[in-house]
């Protein structure tokens, strides 16, 4: 099947199959291999991309579901040079260590913030409780969200 | 040395590339022209192969091959390896040998575990591989199993092997029985616990994936492979499974998406993508799903244990008994019998001055995944019996546990101190942890939390845990530094990171020794052809080992650079003066930097005669003795008697790791060591069916990982208590977590259900678990 749909400000056509997961057609047919597959059953939280400016697991979702729809992947929250204040964040605060679920982290925590910028401490904690890490048990992971937030503050006010 | 420097906080290099989603991971690794395997695995816990069909899978689209154990033989390829025998000479008993059976790399006749590989299938894609994976067709001949550990070891378990009676692989014994039966004979008190160390998962969050190359010009094979060593692994595959010289086959480690021992062997997979990328020509990938990762990665610790501790009537230790049967699993894996029997009973004697001590392990055989190394491998399984076994003593002869510890500790006057087992602790101060650790947790304040929690319904409880552990694995560890043409410097060690951030504090070292430049220096791992030798990490190993090779090659290249800048500048050798990396003229304001040497170095004319040019040079380091990390955590918990459920209220850790190279990666490895502890204590446990022999705990669903909303924040701190056996004075750091948390929560748990008559929970501590125990204390 043909899908077209906007993936990181870029629109895409794509010829999937039925099938195809998302994530698969994310890694596969579009090289964005920054999304991670940790279980394919929607458990860890390590496939998260925003579709529709809502965090979803990329292992449970078909290809043809977003089809029209605007996807958002961690590359997508990336630039080339410095890093995004979120991604500044978990680097000051150790946030990351084998770094194979950080992108999930970061669409994850970016979704949260986009929407919640004052989200408080257990807030925080409760939405990414939906993502596994192995390495870092959580603390700086979270201290890192909640650092980020003022920039997403600003961003909500200036919107 | 400023911000770069050994002590300082350095943010990793690693990350700016990991946070953009722009790591290479093994399944991120794909080579054109590449066919795709899947595996046909056991789906019984223990049965015969009677028939394999592979027709109808054969004829299915995109089918290229199917390989059986019959192209493995055929190949010559050797059993999968367990390398005990290099380690030590394990016995049963009657001084019969240990057994190790041939664990074939294909199922022949018999598969002894769910999940064990009986066929590969090669196909154009993925998907058709997978779909003509479940077309192969296996008749089995299903047998009665034997997954419990205690169990298992009965007369009457289901026998797995025919030449290992009572399923035992080994039996391992240390220290001395009679004296240690002597003590607890005479002792005015004895402490008795009977332990479950249950079994993990070590679920990395990246499965494990084989990619695999062969060249028909060269005649060389590659495999892309998330492993913890490459040296090691070529080694090993090359040697016991293929029969090449290893210089036929080139390992090279993508990123790798967590370890925790369990990617530092050797699988299955490794070989057959190999075998397949030769008989087809063209390159072969598989990767595991989260499913096959349950029932193909070694697994962790599962231990039953029954230990006594003798004290004389002020609380000293007389002697401690233990009395294990280890969970190995269907099969001896590569180092499985070497955690349960040397690195778990050397350590037993913990801190503690312990006259007389004895253990007695079993290691058997059961129809589960094979168990290995995780994170801690024998130490954690130590600590926590010695550790369970000195606090409930205390408890039982009321005096207060952190008091019992300190009327027993091993001082800092007796250092260096052998112990028992034949460990020579360098250094430590096991009461200065404890005391440190105690203020920092308000224990003085306990009290009044105690009486609170008390009002509001709930059960509140302080453990305490001290520990100490040996490092190690392979003393041995190479480096490599090469000054490049455009001003940038390699660096390549022999050893791998999985997320320890090895890039920042391998560089942030070479910094110190050398003053090259921290943002211009480059670190590079995980290709087994860039050094001629190389380690891997296991054991915590890599910090002081790898660390110790970055400071020879250093202090090699210092030594020459200081020739170079004595001939340059026309002065004596015996006048230049370094720091920092500059080379001065002593007395004089005539200095040359180590970069400026470094490209002077490369023209002949600027050296001395006969001096070859350059400055770059590979040099290895052997360390002298482990290293004893050592520390204390305490652990305060609620308990909700209602419902069970623990609330861990606050985490408090002082460790000595002896000089610390980056706090802030330090902390973090503490931090993940806690987690994997705390989530064998209140989540995790890896459950088969007793019946069926399957795996009951086979997903993320089923399988407790701990997760955000479980743990309060940490308070971690050190006290630097440098090392003696190596020139950083640093400890390792990176297994410390593990060994204190699984006391140090079981413990807290016990104070505050004491009040109840609770004497004792087993890990998993569920919430069910919990509130059974509690049910159990008040119908007493």
């Amino acid at each position: 099947m043909q899908i077209n749909f906007k993936i990181n400000s870029e629109t895409v056509e794509v010829e999937v199959e039925p099938r195809l997961s998302l994530a698969d057609c994310l890694r596969d047919k579009l090289q964005l291999t920054g999304t991670h597959l940790g279980c394919e059953h929607g458990v860890c939280g390590a496939c998260t991309v925003i579709v529709n400016g809502e965090a979803v697991r990329a292992c449970l979702m078909l290809a043809v579901q977003v089809d029209g729809d605007s996807v958002v992947t961690v590359e997508g929250l990336s630039n080339e040079d410095a890093l995004s204040p979120l991604q500044a964040a978990f680097r000051r605060n150790h946030a990351l260590q084998c770094g194979f679920c950080t992108p999930g982290m970061i669409t994850t925590a970016h979704a949260l913030l986009s929407e919640e910028p004052d989200a408080d401490a257990d807030r925080v904690r409760e939405v990414l409780s939906g993502n596994i890490c192995r390495c870092t048990g959580y603390i700086p992971i979270v201290d890192a969200v909640l650092e980020a937030r003022a920039a997403y503050a600003d961003k909500k006010a200036t919107s | 040395m400023g911000e770069f420097g050994i002590g300082q906080s350095v943010r990793r290099t690693e990350d700016d590339r990991l946070l953009k989603g722009e790591g290479r991971y093994q399944d991120d690794i794909n080579i054109d022209g590449q066919a795709h395997a899947s595996f046909v695995r056991s789906p019984h816990a223990h049965a015969k192969i009677i028939s394999i069909d592979t027709e109808a899978a054969a004829a299915m689209p995109g089918v290229i091959r199917i390989a059986t154990s019959a192209d493995v033989i055929a190949a010559g390829f050797g059993p999968l390896p367990c390398i005990i025998d290099h380690m030590l000479e394990l016995k049963r008993q009657g001084d019969l040998p240990r057994v190790l059976p041939v664990r074939p790399i294909l199922a022949t006749d018999r598969v002894r575990h769910g999940g064990e590989p009986v066929a590969m299938v090669i196909a154009e894609t993925f998907q058709q591989a997978r779909d003509a994976a479940e077309a192969v067709h296996v008749e089995y001949e299903v047998l009665p199993s034997t997954t419990d550990t205690a169990a298992s070891a009965k007369p009457d378990a289901t026998q797995i092997y025919d030449d290992a009676p009572g399923n035992v692989c080994f039996d391992w014994e240390m220290g001395d029985a009679e004296k240690t039966k002597a003590a607890l004979t005479d002792a005015a008190h004895v402490t008795t616990v009977d332990l479950i160390n249950n079994r993990v998962i070590c679920a990395s969050m990246e499965p494990r994936g084989a990619l695999g190359q062969y060249d028909k010009d060269s005649d060389r094979y590659t495999l892309h492979v998330g492993t913890q060593g490459v040296f090691s692994l070529r080694d090993l595959l090359a040697g016991a499974i293929m029969h090449i010289d290893p210089s036929r086959l080139q390992v090279i480690s993508p990123d790798v998406g967590g370890a925790f021992g369990m990617k530092g062997f050797v699988y299955a997979e490794q070989p057959m993508v190999l075998w397949a990328a030769k008989e087809l020509g063209r390159a072969v990938k598989w990767m595991s799903d989260r499913t096959e990762a349950f029932v193909t990665d070694t697994q962790g610790r599962d231990h039953v244990t029954s230990a006594k501790l003798a004290l004389d009537k002020d609380g000293k230790i007389l002697g401690v008994q233990v009395s294990t049967i280890a969970n190995l699993g269907a099969y001896a894996s590569q180092f499985g019998p070497g955690v349960p029997s040397l690195l778990y009973s050397r350590m037993i004697p913990g801190l503690y001055t312990t006259p007389a001590f004895h253990v007695a392990v079993s290691g058997v055989f059961t129809n589960t995944v094979p168990v290995d190394a995780y994170r801690g491998a024998g130490r954690p399984e130590a600590a926590y019996v010695i550790e369970r076994l000195v606090d409930k003593a205390a408890r039982e002869m009321e005096i207060a546990p952190d008091e019992l510890r300190r009327r027993n500790y091993i001082q800092p006057s007796a250092m260096p101190y052998t112990t028992p087992s034949g460990l020579e602790y360098d250094s430590g101060d096991f009461a200065g942890n404890l005391n440190d650790a105690l203020k920092r947790a308000d224990r003085d304040g306990i009290e009044s939390r105690k009486a609170k929690s008390k009002a509001a319904g709930r059960y509140r409880g302080l453990g305490i845990a001290t520990y100490i552990e040996a490092t190690g694995a392979d003393p041995k560890e190479t480096a490599k530094v090469e000054f490049e043409d455009d001003g940038t410097v390699a660096l390549t060690i022999g050893t791998l990171a999985g997320g320890q951030g090895h890039l920042t504090t391998f560089a942030q070292i070479l910094h110190d020794r050398l003053g090259v430049p921290f943002d211009k220096t480059h670190v590079h791992q995980g290709d087994s052809d860039a050094l001629p030798q190389g380690g891997g990490t296991a054991g915590s190993r890599s910090l002081v080992i790898g660390g110790g090779a970055v400071q020879a090659t250093a202090d090699k290249i210092k030594d020459k650079a200081t020739k170079i800048a004595a001939h340059m500048m026309e002065a004596a050798e015996a006048d230049i003066e370094f720091s920092e990396g500059t080379f001065t003229i002593a007395g004089t304001d005539r200095t040359m930097n180590i970069m400026e040497i470094a490209a002077a170095a490369k023209d002949a004319s600027n050296l001395p005669d006969g001096m070859e040019p350059g400055l770059d040079h590979t040099d290895e380091f052997m360390y002298l003795a482990p290293t004893f990390p050592n520390g204390a955590h305490i652990c305060e918990v609620e308990i909700d008697p209602d419902t069970g459920t623990i609330d861990m209220q606050r985490y408090t850790v002082v460790d000595d790791f002896g000089k610390v190279i980056n706090p802030l990666l330090v902390y973090g490895q503490v931090h993940g060591g806690i987690a994997q502890g705390v989530g064998q204590v209140i989540t995790e446990n890896c459950v088969y069916d007793p019946e069926s022999g399957q795996l009951l705990t086979g997903s993320f669903m089923d399988y407790g990982m701990p997760r955000a909303d479980d743990f309060p924040s940490f308070n971690v701190s050190t006290n630097e208590i440098l090392c003696q056996t190596n020139a950083m004075g640093a400890k390792g750091a990176g297994e410390a977590g593990t060994l204190g948390a699984l006391p140090a929560v079981i413990n807290a748990l016990v104070d505050a259900l004491a009040p109840l008559g609770v004497t004792h929970i087993d890990m998993p501590a569920t919430p069910e678990s919990v509130w059974r125990a509690i049910s159990a204390a008040k119908a007493a």
